[in-house]
């Protein structure tokens, strides 16, 4: 008896532990976020206090109508910026997600002789250090007449998010069974029809998983936003913070509050997604 | 002979087999032509055409545009990035902080992926949550929020720092007042920042593997092996281990080609491309191409370096993908 006590004061400090753990792996993982917006919320003398507050004490969106109303630099708002990160990351997402549903119907759907060939292509090309792209992408820019030019940009995030936008949808087209498509054949549909009636609809799901991770990419992008284009009227969102906060003393209040509006469509978007991205990623290393 | 799908057995398809085959072999390559042309003409083909700049001097942007010539330098520009003692200085700089930051993004990774897989459901759930929304944090704006929690006047870690007895702090750092301490400004400090920011990007994916590798195993192997007494280092590395190992190749491929290509972080942190002494490649490469006096050539040389560095990862990478698919 005194042995089974013994044993299960063991069992409850190991489940201690295990929680403790738990929650500090959950502190260092959130708190940065949680930390972001606690500050957007607290009025300037809160944040620059010389004693912390964990919680905003009298919170105030006062950096939220800054960055909303003012003018970040002259003529232009918080708002320009959003829409031309909206735009450039629509644009990307519907073109991505044409071109990628039509090569995906193709790896998912024929067996054919470079079938092998292209999907190797598509992993190999995932690999490609973009960071090394940007000279060639930017010489290319250059002579097609796109520099300054939001074009530019869905063009190049058009090309970064369609491999995996295939890699991805080519498991949702080749889950919908095949049996579907012959019926309607068989029932006198067009190949055109079959694709719109049955394969699309059926598709669309999986069509929204793509279109979310190709949103991601295009939306948080820095490097080449950075360097394709040049008036300032025309930045996107990314590029627009890190001139918005590169001075020495930083207002870290519209600028946490800036942040927290550019993170948080993310964090929704990501959070609907998450499964595919690991089984995406690690494709097929465990067999289930 | 209207499906999208070879049905041999339909009757469509055997009425007449040879005019629908031929329309059958037409069509996929019809549907992948738009990808080909994306993927050739904005990832491969500039692929190539940085490997091209890298034998020229571009020093103006009007060269770029076609209105002056390219004059040809062949290996000069290799010849000149490897001749200066600056480059090892880069080179070291990248390769030990990929390696830095692929070992511990490893082990924090998948120690947490094997915690939340002991934790209660409902503790698993809550930690998880946790765990993703520092994954899907931006890199811009979870570098944005480091980089004030280091502010070194309001910032919370300068507070914490402070807060500790002046005895300990003096003892331990040889300061005790840290209102104004410039975080970043020793190399050293600021690689170690940068560590944690990318870590603390990178750990919630490898945990989510992890996690994921585990629930594929049957649990029973563990629990046999706990029943016959092994300690938990044991059960790792005899039983864990072995059969996640396709798993922890790909992540560390994964890991290791990230970890050596990060840019926006550093880019960030840093402030923009005035801070040589802490240069990794790729910031390396962008700062050569575009800081004025503008080097393309230079640059694309450098970009050129980190791409054949990671291809030798890749190489890796890709075969045991294709292991994988052939297995299952």
């Amino acid at each position: 008896m005194k042995r089974g006590v013994v044993v299960k004061r063991g069992v409850m400090a190991k489940r201690v532990a295990l929680n403790g753990a738990g929650l500090l792996v959950a502190l260092f993982a959130a708190f940065p976020v949680y930390w972001m917006i606690a500050t957007s919320l607290k009025p300037n003398r809160e944040i620059f206090s010389a004693t912390p507050r964990p919680v905003p004490t009298a919170p105030t969106l006062e950096h939220y109508r800054e960055i909303l109303t003012g003018n970040l630099i002259p003529g232009v708002t918080f708002l320009d910026f959003f829409l031309n990160s909206v735009l450039v990351a629509v644009s990307t997402v519907v073109l991505s997600g044409l071109v990628a549903l039509l090569a995906a119907t193709a790896v998912a759907r024929f067996r054919f002789r470079l079938r092998t060939s292209f999907l190797i292509m598509l992993l190999v090309v995932q690999m490609i250090p973009l960071e090394a792209l940007v000279i060639p992408l930017f010489l290319m820019i250059q002579r097609l007449g796109l520099y300054n030019a939001l074009p530019s940009l869905i063009l190049t995030y058009l090309g970064f998010s369609l491999p995996f936008a295939v890699w991805m949808l080519r498991g949702f087209v080749a889950a919908v069974p095949k049996e579907l498509e012959e019926a309607a054949a068989i029932d006198g549909a067009s190949r055109a029809q079959t694709f719109r009636r049955i394969l699309f609809p059926l598709v669309a799901p999986g069509l929204v998983a793509t279109s979310i991770f190709s949103f991601i990419t295009a939306w948080n992008e820095l490097i080449f936003a950075l360097t394709f284009v040049n008036d300032q009227d025309r930045y996107t969102l990314p590029v627009a913070m890190t001139f918005f906060f590169g001075r020495d003393d930083t207002a870290w209040g519209p600028v946490m509050a800036a942040s927290t509006l550019f993170t948080l469509p993310v964090i929704v978007f990501f959070l609907l997604v998450q499964r595919r991205m690991v089984s995406g990623l690690v494709a097929g290393a465990v067999k289930g | 002979m209207t499906s999208l799908t070879q049905a041999p057995e339909t009757p469509a398809a055997r009425q007449t087999p040879a005019r629908r085959r031929r329309r059958v072999d037409r069509l996929p390559y019809l549907l992948l032509l738009p990808s080909l042309a994306i993927i050739g003409g904005l990832l491969l083909w500039p692929l190539g055409q940085v490997v091209a700049m890298s034998f020229f001097r571009l020093d103006n942007v009007r060269q770029l545009r076609g209105d002056r010539e390219w004059p040809w330098v062949g290996l000069g520009n290799y010849a000149e990035i490897l001749g200066d003692p600056f480059f090892l200085t880069v080179l070291r700089n990248t390769v030990l902080f990929a390696v830095a930051n692929v070992v511990l993004t490893m082990i924090l990774g998948t120690l947490v992926g094997l915690l939340l897989n002991r934790l209660g459901r409902r503790m698993a759930t809550f930690v998880a949550s946790c765990v993703m929304l520092a994954w899907a944090t931006p890199a811009l704006t979870g570098t944005i929020v480091w980089k004030w929690l280091f502010d070194d006047t309001s910032g919370l870690v300068t507070w914490l720092f402070n807060a500790l007895p002046d005895g300990l702090s003096n003892a331990l750092f040889g300061r005790a007042d840290w209102t104004g301490y410039g975080w970043f400004n020793s190399p050293l400090m600021f690689f170690a920042i940068l560590t944690l920011v990318v870590v603390w990007h990178s750990f919630p994916f490898i945990a989510v593997s992890v996690l994921a590798g585990l629930r594929s195993v049957p649990s029973d192997l563990h629990e046999a092996a706990r029943v016959d007494g092994a300690g938990p280092w044991k059960v790792f590395w005899k039983i864990t281990f072995p059969l996640l190992r396709p798993v922890f190749g790909i992540l560390v491929v994964l890991s290791t080609i990230w970890d050596f290509k990060v840019f926006t972080q550093q880019f960030v942190l840093a402030g923009g491309t005035q801070d040589r002494p802490t240069f990794m490649l790729s910031i390396y490469s962008y700062a050569e191409a575009f800081s004025p006096p503008p080097k393309y050539g230079l640059g694309a040389a450098i970009a050129v370096i980190l791409t054949l560095i990671l291809l030798v990862v890749t190489g890796l990478y890709v075969r045991m993908v294709l292991k994988q698919e052939e297995a299952s």
